[in-house]
C-alpha cells in the first residue's frame, strides 16, 4: 500500500510540474497550436487542404450567433468532465472515470421520465438523480483506491467499460421507449433545459456548467476543505504531517469529480434538443468520447476551473466546426480529425515548458545548417549534431 | 453443454490470451526501466489497424512487421518525450490514446466503410488445425515470449541495466548506464510488442478493424502487470486468468440459449479484472523511480 502510493505521488508530481509551468496560458496556446499543425500536417498527407478546412472550421465554430451557440453547446458536457478531471488531479489522482460516469448521469436523468412533477422542480429532481449516479459511480474505485491501493487509472477505465455496457443494457431493456426500441424516454417538458436560442441546440445547461465550474473554484480555492484537497495533491507526505487526512481528500476528489461527470450526462439527456433521449441504438453517439475529450480540456485549461471555462470555448468550436468542417463541399475531412488533433495537443501539453524546446531545437538545426555551410571538408566531424 | 463447448470456450480463451501476455510482457520491460506507459490502448489500436493495411499489401507476416514498426515507433515518441523532453507519463499516455482512437476512426472513414474494415480472409495469419480446432501460431508466441522475458530481465547484463535504471538511476549513472537510452530502448521495444499484439487482433484473430477494437485490452494488459508484479511469468498467468474470461463472455454470448442479457456478459472481463488486481496489490512492489523522468543533480 505505501509502496503503490509513493509510486503515485511520484507520477503525480509530473503532473504538477506541468501544472506549475511558466507562463501557463502561453503554453496552452503553443500546445494547441502545434496541435494543429500536426493536424494539418496529417489533413494534407491524406489529401485534404489543411486550409481550406480549418478556415470552414473556424467559420462553422464562431463565424456567427449561430455558430456560437453551437460552439458553446458543445462545450457545456466538456466543462463538467474537464472538471471531473481537475479535481482528482489537485487532489492528486488521475481520474479517467469521467466517461462512465457522465454515462450513468444521462442514464440516471432519463429517468425523471418515469414520473411526473412540477416543471422546474422536475429538471431539480432529475439534476439530482444524474449527480448521484456519477458520485456513486465514481466513488467505487476511490473506496478500491484508499482501501486496496488499486491504481484508480485501471479502475476507473474497468468502470468505464462496465458502466458503458450497464447504460446499453439499461438503455435498451429498461427505460427504452416503447414506441421507438433505438432510443430511451424522452424527458418530459417539465423536466428540460429551456433553450437559450431558439433553433440552436444552445439549452441553459451552459449556465449550470459555469455555475458548477465557479462553485468549484470558490470549493477548492476559498474552502479549508478545498485547501486539504489541494495540499493533499501537492505533496501527500507533507499533508499527513500537517494533520491531514489523505483518504479522505481522496474520496471527496473523487465524489466531487462524479457528480460533475454526473451532471454533465444530465446536460446532454435534458438538454439536448430535438430529441431530449439517448440512442442507444448506434450505441451512444451523442455521448460517447465526451469524458476523454474533457480531458485534454482539463489539460488545455492547466486544471482551473476559469482556465477549463476558456478551453472549452475553444474545444466546444473545434467540435461544432468540425460538423461544419466535414460537409465542406470539395474538402470534406471527417469529424473524427478533430480527435487526432486534441490528442496531439494533449502530447504537447505533456512536456513542461514546451516552449523552451524549441530554441533548442533551433539551436540543433542551427548546428546542421553550419555543418551544411561547411560544405564537404574532410575533417567536419560526422554525426555531431 | 457438450465436451465440445468447453474446448471451443479454451480456444476463444487462449487465443484471447494472446494480446494481453505481449502487450503486458513488453509494458514489463518498460516498466522494469521506469517508464509507465498508459498509451498501450491506442497502441493496440494504430498497430491493428496498421497491421490490417500492411497484410493488405504483402500478407501477414507483412502485416505483423508494420504492426511491430508502428508500435515502435509510437514507443520510441512516448520514450523520448518522457525522458529526454522530460513529459508527464500519464498525460502523454492519455495524447497517444486520444490520437489513436481519432486517427483509426479518420483512417476507417477514409477507408470507404465508417467504423469498420474488414480484413480478406487470403491475408490474414494461417491458423494451425489441430485436434482442438484451428489454432493461430501466434499463441506459441505469446506461450513463449514470458520466458525469454523472464531470462533476460533475470540472467542477462542488459537486463540488469534496465532494473538498475528504474531502480536507482542515479547509481546507474554513476555506473555508466546512459539511463535515458536504456529506458528509450525498453519503452520502444514494450510498444513494438504492444503493436504487434495489435496486429494480431486484426490479421490473425478477430480479421477486422473496428473503432473500438481494443476495448480497453491495453488497459486489462497493465491490469496484468500490476498483478504480476513485473514477473512476466505471472503476467502470462495473469493473461491466460483474463483471456479464459474474455473467452467465457465471447463462448456466453454464442450459446443459443441466452442465459443472460450479453451486456452483462460483456462486462464480466472487467469486473474479473478489478476483482484480481485489488486482491493482488499489496504483495506487488514496483521500481523505485517508476514514472520519475531522471535529471542529473
Amino acid at each position: 500500500m505505501t509502496e503503490n502510493s509513493t509510486k503515485e505521488s511520484r507520477l503525480l508530481r509530473g503532473a504538477h510540474r506541468t501544472v506549475t509551468g511558466l507562463h501557463p496560458a502561453l503554453e496552452s496556446l503553443v500546445a494547441a497550436i502545434v496541435g494543429l499543425l500536426i493536424g494539418a500536417l496529417l489533413m494534407y498527407i491524406w489529401g485534404f487542404d489543411p486550409w481550406k478546412a480549418y478556415w470552414a472550421l473556424l467559420r462553422g465554430a464562431y463565424g456567427g450567433s449561430y455558430e456560437w451557440a453551437s460552439s458553446l453547446a458543445r462545450a457545456t458536457p466538456l466543462i463538467l468532465t474537464a472538471l471531473t478531471f481537475s479535481v482528482c488531479v489537485r487532489a492528486g489522482m488521475f481520474n479517467i472515470g469521467a466517461e462512465g460516469q457522465m454515462m450513468m448521469g444521462a442514464m440516471a436523468a432519463v429517468c425523471v421520465a418515469l414520473f411526473a412533477a412540477p416543471s422546474g422542480l422536475h429538471l431539480v429532481i432529475g439534476l439530482v438523480f444524474a449527480a448521484v449516479a456519477g458520485a456513486l459511480w465514481s466513488v467505487v474505485p476511490a473506496i478500491l483506491k484508499v482501501t486496496r491501493g488499486v491504481s484508480e487509472v485501471i479502475s476507473t477505465i474497468m468502470f468505464n467499460w462496465i458502466g458503458r455496457w450497464l447504460a446499453l443494457y439499461l438503455a435498451i431493456y429498461v427505460i427504452v421507449d416503447p414506441m421507438r426500441a433505438e432510443k430511451t424516454l424522452t424527458v418530459p417538458v417539465t423536466a428540460r433545459f429551456p433553450i437559450v436560442v431558439r433553433g440552436t441546440d444552445l439549452s441553459y445547461g451552459i449556465f449550470l456548467a459555469v455555475g458548477v465550474a465557479l462553485v468549484v473554484y470558490f470549493l477548492l480555492w476559498h474552502t479549508t476543505l478545498g485547501y486539504e484537497v489541494r495540499a493533499a495533491g501537492l505533496n501527500p507526505t507533507a499533508a499527513r504531517y500537517g494533520g491531514i487526512r489523505n483518504k479522505r481528500t481522496m474520496i471527496v476528489g473523487f465524489v466531487l469529480g462524479g457528480i460533475t461527470a454526473g451532471l454533465a450526462g444530465a446536460t446532454i439527456a435534458m438538454g439536448l434538443p430535438p430529441s431530449y433521449a439517448i440512442f442507444g441504438g448506434g450505441a451512444f453517439p451523442e455521448l460517447t468520447n465526451l469524458g476523454f475529450d474533457g480531458m485534454a480540456v482539463a489539460m488545455v485549461g492547466r486544471n482551473h476551473p476559469i482556465g477549463i471555462l476558456l478551453a472549452a470555448v475553444f474545444f466546444g468550436g473545434l467540435n461544432a466546426g468540425g460538423r461544419v468542417m466535414q460537409f465542406y463541399g470539395s474538402n470534406p475531412v471527417p469529424l473524427e480529425m478533430i480527435r487526432v488533433v486534441m490528442g496531439a495537443i494533449v502530447l504537447a501539453m505533456a512536456i513542461p515548458e514546451l516552449i523552451r524546446l524549441f530554441p533548442a531545437i533551433k539551436r540543433q538545426g542551427d548546428k546542421l545548417l553550419a555543418l551544411l555551410r561547411r560544405g564537404r571538408r574532410p575533417q567536419s566531424k560526422e554525426g555531431s549534431p | 453443454v457438450s465436451w465440445m463447448d468447453i474446448v471451443s470456450l479454451l480456444r476463444i480463451a487462449l487465443h484471447a490470451m494472446v494480446p494481453i501476455t505481449l502487450t503486458a510482457v513488453g509494458e514489463i520491460v518498460g516498466e522494469t526501466a521506469g517508464l509507465f506507459n498508459i498509451g498501450l490502448e491506442g497502441i493496440l489500436l494504430i498497430g491493428a489497424f496498421a497491421g490490417a493495411l500492411g497484410a493488405e499489401v504483402g500478407g501477414p507476416w507483412v502485416g505483423f512487421l508494420v504492426g511491430l514498426g508502428v508500435g515502435a515507433v509510437i514507443g520510441l515518441i512516448f520514450s523520448v518525450m518522457a525522458t529526454y523532453w522530460k513529459g508527464t507519463q500519464m498525460v502523454i499516455g492519455i495524447g497517444i490514446n486520444l490520437f489513436a482512437m481519432g486517427l483509426v476512426a479518420f483512417g476507417l472513414i477514409q477507408l470507404g466503410a465508417p467504423g469498420f474494415h474488414a480484413v480478406p480472409r487470403e491475408v490474414q495469419l494461417i491458423k494451425w488445425r489441430t485436434p482442438m480446432g484451428a489454432m493461430s501460431p501466434m499463441i506459441v508466441v505469446a506461450l513463449v515470449a514470458p520466458f525469454l522475458i523472464h531470462w533476460f530481465i533475470r540472467r542477462t547484463r542488459a537486463g540488469l541495466m534496465l532494473k538498475a535504471a528504474g531502480e536507482t538511476p542515479e547509481a546507474a549513472d554513476v555506473a555508466g548506464i546512459n539511463v535515458n537510452r536504456t529506458r528509450l530502448l525498453a519503452a520502444t521495444f514494450g510498444g513494438a510488442l504492444a503493436g504487434i499484439a495489435g496486429a494480431y487482433m486484426s490479421i490473425a484473430w478477430i480479421g477486422s478493424v473496428t473503432k473500438d477494437l481494443s476495448a480497453g485490452r491495453g488497459f486489462i494488459a497493465l491490469a496484468t502487470v500490476v498483478f504480476s508484479g513485473l514477473n512476466p511469468l505471472l503476467a502470462l498467468l495473469g493473461g491466460l486468468i483474463f483471456g479464459f474470461f474474455q473467452g467465457l463472455a465471447e463462448w456466453v454470448k454464442t450459446l443459443p440459449s441466452k442465459p443472460i442479457p450479453f451486456q452483462f456478459v460483456s462486462m464480466l472481463p472487467y469486473i474479473v479484472t478489478l476483482l484480481v488486481v485489488s486482491g493482488a496489490i499489496g504483495r506487488v512492489r514496483f521500481p523505485k523511480a517508476l514514472g520519475e523522468p531522471y535529471k542529473r543533480e
